[in-house]
């Protein structure tokens, strides 16, 4: 009797699971769809040299600094919180990079370094006062958004910090050797299968359901080709670009610490009920302030890059990134009340962010009307994304 | 059936996501009738009720109801009131901040030229509250008032409608015994002026005072109406259970040791400026292996004191904690925890489930550290080891553990709250309604856990609004009202209304 009772709730139950693997399937495709419109459209409307070498390699750049920040806010968001601050923050940190460089003569390491600390302890800063202080992070950050720029202003005189040193421009504009790309991306690609392999195994043998073989396949087959064809279009160029390399390696980090450890585990937990997740013992000033902290640290990778790329430091530097990020991630499928998101999410969003900045500027598209369709596509991913919920 | 009946529901089937919640159930009320509603928690009370009061709107069920001859398409609450049928939740839905008469004519408002009419809203406000006996100004902000007073402003909130059907939620949960004297007076005078109500009480004296006749739900189903004249409590009772009700408490015998916990005297209140106490000097022990009953009206401050304990009340408070013999300092949950104090929330909605999580990362939430290694990372083997296990253990009915906890039923969600703690071998666990809104069997299975934990060495401390719960659990019963603790009175053959005299005694 029982047994049969379970059985039943169990069908109807597991109807529900399909459901909701079909809806997340379908977002991705999505993606992937409109990623191909938009390939497509500027394909055709620039003659073809929307998709040549050079200016894949340029996009992917443009798609950088965008998806690291990304990177970073995606997890603040998951936690239910925002972060308003990170373009300010990413134009003081670069101007600071800058001075270092430009003014102080400091070595690259140096630089490096001391970027990469003071952006962690800015993150600090927002974090003490949301998890700590209970500042709403809307306020805190929208403080720090006019607070950093005004010292990047006052720091700077106003004026652009220029040239930097060779050595600098390495960060943002170097290149890989195309032999180091190809290998690297054949070893990274076979430890990636080998690890699904492995997550394939321990999942049966805990008695969870796989998804088929050959649609696993098939996945890491358009993975593959994906990677390395994109390695072999960039090596037709300079190469693979140093920050784009960077991007890669720190989405895996983020998406292996979002997925595959306690603390990731805890962010979902906390933007998912946090009276839950507190009532769980969970420390959640200390995980807040550490997203914050993590967010800083990646803005500051940012704002090196930035710096490396413009040459210079510009008070101006980084306004408004900080809406690229938030509509990556919204994009990306991120929901705002926390709890929902992902990092590779996050990172298409911030591609689909740049290839439209890209194409629109190649096409000669008025910096306003560039505005006005970004502002309209970021609706109309939202408004898909909650349509499709309520019909679900 | 009558025809001419003032409300006739029939018929009336409610189903949520395929579960039966409703299965045909009649109900009907003349005009000038009171009828009261009678079943256990969780069966389908308040969904019948929901059903006539358009929270379930017309076309969400099945089966017909006729008011005043006509078929009910009611599509909100707002459309029910507006034909003058009301319901007085058990939560009351004042604007605490505002005062009687703004509550009162809250989204009505009477205005001329569009100036808000203060003199004549408070004509009416004042005759209103003449028509429910309670003398105080129109002007009087309602946080002010007791729960008794803030009561009866719902009720005149609702005859201010011409509300001709008034639905009273459990209105004395909160009551002391003179106020719910009060409150059974004014509906009485009110079934005089031709006003129907509906009454739901789980007191069955009064239900026997107030009632014309007396509907009897359970699981869903009609049971039957009877004359409350010709009823007896235990008919009632009988008709409600529809078994032995022994068979509710599964007990067994355990061994009780030396008291291993020392509380108090802890005092708590919402914030330094408030004059009001939720607990005040309460102090207790708890020994080991035993199950402690709490007990005490709504607003008795039980479920503050045990936030208390486990460092989760939000306010101001001194908790002074013995734990085997040693003084220890508790400033959150975190720190309960690794005391081995574990605690099972009351409101399973906003405290309990991570909704959009699924099961077995709900259960192993508390417990991550344990399969943390290197860097955090999660020994993801260990991990699903242990929730099948938790699953298995405590027949926790799912589809599989990836599936978003939402989507259980409550008492399931419930089962996987307690594994959660359980992960922990906590020494302590306290339970705080730990079977509100789970349906008959899976209470049981609660029940059976709970002595199968205690006959282990745990101790349990159990809040509950359910006396005869409590009564058929504990080994002894902590009585509360009013922040204070009443008593502690050992649990051989103790009655309800030992416990409520206990509750109500005057120092």
């Amino acid at each position: 009797m029982t047994t049969q009772q379970t059985t039943i709730s169990a069908n109807s139950q597991g109807a529900s699971v399909l459901n909701q693997l079909k809806q997340i399937k379908l977002q991705v495709l999505v993606m992937f769809a409109a990623i191909a419109v938009i390939m497509l459209f500027f394909y055709f409307a620039t003659d073809g040299s929307y998709l040549t070498p050079r200016n894949v390699s340029n996009l992917l750049r443009q798609t950088a600094i965008t998806g690291i920040l990304a990177i970073g806010m995606v997890y603040v968001i998951i936690s239910a919180e925002i972060d308003l601050s990170v373009g300010s923050m990413m134009g003081l940190l670069g101007g600071a990079a800058a001075i270092m460089d430009v003014w102080w003569g400091l070595p690259l390491p140096l630089t490096v370094v001391l970027t990469l600390t003071a952006g962690f302890l800015l993150g600090l800063w927002n974090g003490w006062w949301v998890a700590y202080r209970k500042v709403p992070s809307f306020i805190v950050t929208l403080a720090g958004l006019l607070a950093f720029r005004g010292i990047l202003v006052g720091i700077t005189g106003g004026s652009t910090v220029a040239p930097t040193s060779p050595e600098m421009s390495l960060i943002g504009q170097s290149y890989l050797p195309n032999m180091f790309s190809m290998i690297a991306s054949i070893g990274a690609l076979s430890l990636f299968f080998v690890w699904q392999q492995r997550l394939r195994k321990q999942r049966e043998a805990h008695g969870l359901s796989n998804p088929a073989m050959t649609s696993d396949v098939l996945k890491f087959g358009a993975i593959a080709i994906f990677a390395l064809g994109l390695v072999f279009l960039l090596n037709d160029y300079r190469g693979v670009p140093f920050p784009v390399l960077l991007l890669v390696v720190l989405m895996l980090i983020a998406a292996f610490i979002g997925k595959k450890t306690a603390f990731g585990r805890r962010i979902y937990a906390i933007g998912g009920n946090i009276e839950a997740a507190r009532l769980s013992g969970i420390n959640v000033e200390a995980t807040k302030l550490k997203v914050f902290a993590i967010n800083g640290l990646l803005v500051g990778m940012a704002g090196l890059i930035l710096a490396s790329r413009l040459g210079a430091g510009s008070p101006s530097a980084g306004n408004i990134a900080e809406l690229d990020a938030i509509a990556a991630c919204v994009i990306g499928g991120t929901s705002l009340a926390g709890g929902v998101g992902t990092v590779f999410g996050a990172v298409l969003g911030a591609f689909i962010m740049a290839s439209l900045d890209n194409g629109m500027s190649m096409m000669d598209v008025p910096t306003y009307w560039q505005s006005i369709i970004k502002g309209s596509i970021l609706l109309l991913a939202v408004w898909m994304d909650v349509a499709s919920k309520k019909r679900a | 059936m009558s025809t001419a009946s003032l409300l006739n529901m029939s018929g009336i089937v409610k189903k949520f996501s395929g579960v039966i919640a409703l299965n045909g159930v009649n109900f009907n009320l003349e005009k000038g009738e009171v009828v009261s509603l009678c079943g256990e928690n969780g069966s389908g009370k308040s969904t019948l009720m929901k059903v006539l009061t358009g929270v379930h709107p017309f076309g969400s069920y099945e089966g017909d109801i006729y008011y005043k001859g006509e078929l009910l398409q009611s599509r909100n609450i707002g459309d029910s009131e507006e034909k003058g049928i009301a319901i007085i939740h058990q939560e009351l839905t004042l604007v605490k901040e505002l005062s009687i008469l703004e509550n009162i004519f809250l989204g009505a408002e009477i205005s001329r030229h569009g100036v808000l009419d203060h003199s004549a809203m408070y004509k009416q406000t004042k005759a209103l509250l003449t028509r429910v006996k309670l003398e105080v100004d129109p002007d009087t902000p309602v946080r002010t008032l007791g729960v008794g007073q803030q009561q009866l402003v719902e009720i005149a909130k609702a005859l201010s409608k011409n509300a001709e059907i008034l639905v009273l939620d459990e209105p004395s949960a909160p009551l002391t015994e003179s106020e719910t004297e009060v409150l059974l007076a004014i509906v009485k005078q009110l079934r005089s002026e031709g006003v129907s109500c509906v009454y739901i009480s789980h007191k069955l004296n009064e239900v026997k005072e107030i009632s014309d006749r007396i509907c009897v739900i359970r699981d869903g189903e009609h049971i039957g109406t009877q004359d409350a004249k010709q009823m007896t409590t235990d008919d009632i009772i009988s008709m409600m259970v529809g078994r032995e009700l022994k068979e509710l408490f599964p007990r067994e015998e355990h061994d009780i040791g030396e008291p291993i916990l020392k509380v108090g005297p802890v005092t708590a209140k919402i914030s330094k400026a408030a004059n009001l106490y939720q607990v005040r000097d309460v102090s207790f022990e708890l020994r080991k292996g035993e199950i402690l009953g709490v007990a005490g009206l709504v607003g008795s401050g039980r479920t503050e004191l045990m936030q208390c304990i486990y460092g989760s009340y939000n306010g101001v408070y001194q908790c002074p904690i013995e734990l085997n013999g040693q003084s220890i300092k508790i400033r959150n949950p975190e720190q309960a925890l690794s005391q081995g104090i574990a605690m099972v929330p009351e409101d399973r909605k906003r405290h309990g489930i991570v909704p959009i999580m699924g099961v077995g990362q709900n259960i192993t939430l508390a417990g991550l550290s344990m399969f943390a290694g290197l860097g955090q990372a999660l020994d993801e083997s260990a991990e699903n080891r242990a929730i099948k296990e938790s699953i298995a253990r405590l027949k926790v009915k799912t589809a599989g553990q990836e599936l978003a906890i939402k989507s259980l039923s409550g008492g399931n969600q419930q089962k996987a709250i307690l594994a959660k703690f359980l992960l922990l071998e906590p020494g302590i666990l306290i339970l705080d309604e730990p079977t509100r809104g789970i349906d008959v069997g899976a209470k049981y299975e609660i029940y059976k856990l709970m002595f199968e934990l205690v006959k282990q060495g745990i101790s349990i401390i159990m809040v509950s609004s359910e006396l005869p719960e409590v009564l058929g659990i504990s080994d002894r019963v902590l009585v509360m009202h009013e922040g204070k603790l009443k008593g502690v009175l050992e649990n051989q053959g103790l009655t309800q209304e030992q416990v409520m005299d206990c509750a109500l005694a005057e120092e």
